[in-house]
């Protein structure tokens, strides 16, 4: 297992974790929330926590696509593939995301044809090629994932592919931070923005945060480097009573966005009323659905969708965990019922999510310093 | 899953605007710049991608270090079976 202090640049990690301790308030107690599930990756793969002081928290957003997915969606999905015609496809990361009967691979398992595709463009091209078979896509992801779906379901149009359709699951990030601000039990001092979403949507989306709730937010990259200058600028604009808007990752996010990415979602995309998250309710214009101009290609038109809502299991609490309310370790079955080999919850299957990335690093970091008698 | 790569534009195709071809670490794959349509990719250039798409262009040094993180992470093997498309294969 590598950690921080083999990583390349020492010097530069030692001087921005340096300015962190210089620039924090030891009187205060700083709650800092990653937006985005890669940031929670790199926060514990390259075991940034420890580089903090301990009055630093940082606080697990909602930024992971298969972690706020309700397992009633999972259920819909699948229920659509029980037509032998059909094939099921979706990223890997769907694969083991447990539905009320077991997750895309143990359908697999049971007959069910599920395929595991990298790129939206990949389950085209599998229609394609299955010219007498059903290609359906498992959509997932906030909008740095929505314009490759819009492209795809563009393309479907152009070639007048008949078989292909698209489930969208696709969520929009800013109700989910909205949300979050308005929940009674959550108190964030500033937020460690999304890097890649962004990119798509600019950092003008994230003005309110600043003007009307008072707390900065700094867009991030996600090199370790990346995520502690981030601190370092909120922890700046803390000190001097401010609270904006600021790009750390200009190398890759235009403060406007991408406009043909936004281009290509507007065209094949429109809000839905309300949607529901796992653990969270439902929020109102936080997803993604197909326009009508699109409907041929439209799953939840083409097929019978259920729409059952299926509760998480008592005993979970991935709601809680993914509103950052309570710490991956805190839920009742973390480490014991729920493992990465064996998942209860979403958040256990995707490397996105908190608990499994908590698992994976802190965990298996602790149990071998247990092990060798170390004090942990 | 929100990773995003950065790859090597090894070659454009004059004859299909939005495709071109790419490397990761020795593995080839084509992606679609639809996405950078605005200020289109020549070859040579630096892109992230994600989910088999150019997101964006970045400069040649940023992706050599970023590469070199995946690698001293062991993620490098992830990143290339993702780009791979789990055997589906080009088409
Ligand atoms: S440990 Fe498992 S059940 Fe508990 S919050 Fe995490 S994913 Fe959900």
């Amino acid at each position: 297992m590598k950690f921080v202090d083999e990583f390349r640049e020492p010097g530069v990690i030692g001087k921005a974790s340096g300015e962190i301790r210089r620039l924090a308030d030891p009187k205060r107690h700083y709650r800092f929330m990653e937006v985005c599930g890669g940031h929670t990756h790199a926060i514990y793969r390259f075991g940034l926590k420890d580089l903090l002081p301990s009055n630093i928290e940082l606080v697990h957003g909602p930024g992971c696509p298969v972690c706020v997915l309700p397992m009633g969606r999972i259920d819909d999905g699948l229920s659509m593939a029980q037509d032998p015609n059909v094939i099921f496809t979706a990223f890997g990361d769907m694969m083991r995301v447990p539905g009320t009967n077991g997750s895309p691979l143990e359908h697999k398992a049971r007959g069910m044809d599920v395929r595991i595709i990298y790129s939206p463009s990949d389950a085209l091209k599998l229609a394609q090629k299955n010219p007498d078979k059903h290609v359906m896509f498992f959509a997932i992801g906030f909008e740095t994932t929505a314009p490759s779906t819009a492209l795809t379901l563009i393309r479907a149009k152009e070639l007048g592919l008949s078989n292909f359709s698209v489930f969208s699951n696709h969520v929009t990030i800013i109700p989910a931070i909205r949300a979050i601000l308005d929940s009674p039990d959550m108190r964030i001092d500033a937020f460690i923005g999304p890097g890649h979403v962004s990119t798509v949507i600019g950092c003008r989306p994230y003005e309110w945060i600043a003007k009307n709730e008072g707390k900065p937010i700094v867009v991030s990259g996600f090199e370790p480097v990346d995520v502690l200058q981030s601190i370092v600028m909120l922890l700046q604009q803390l000190q001097a009573g401010e609270a904006k808007v600021e790009n750390q990752y200009k190398r890759v996010v235009p403060w406007e966005g991408s406009r043909p990415a936004l281009r290509a979602m507007a065209e094949v995309f429109e809000l839905r009323p309300y949607f529901e998250w796992r653990g969270m309710g439902f929020i109102s214009q936080s997803a993604l659905s197909i326009r009508d101009s699109y409907a041929q290609w439209d799953a939840e038109k083409r097929f019978q969708v259920p729409g059952v809502r299926v509760t998480d299991p008592k005993a979970a609490q991935c709601g809680e965990v993914l509103k950052g309310v309570l710490k991956p370790v805190q839920c009742k079955l973390f480490g014991k019922e729920c493992t990465p080999e064996r998942p209860v919850g979403a958040l256990m299957v995707s490397s996105e999510g908190s608990c499994a990335a908590y698992f994976n690093y802190e965990h298996r970091k602790a149990a071998v310093l247990t092990s060798i008698g170390a004090a942990v | 899953m929100c990773l995003a790569i950065p790859a090597k534009i090894v070659e454009l195709f004059p004859e299909e605007q939005n495709r071109a071809l790419i490397e990761v670490a020795g593995v080839r794959r084509h992606i679609d710049t639809s996405l950078l349509a605005d200020d289109p990719p020549k070859t040579g250039d630096w892109v992230l991608i994600h989910v088999g798409f150019a997101m964006s262009k970045i400069s040649e040094e940023q992706a050599l270090d970023q590469i070199q993180t995946l690698t001293m992470l062991g993620e490098q093997e992830a990143a290339i079976q993702e780009v791979q498309g789990y055997g589906l294969g080009e088409t």
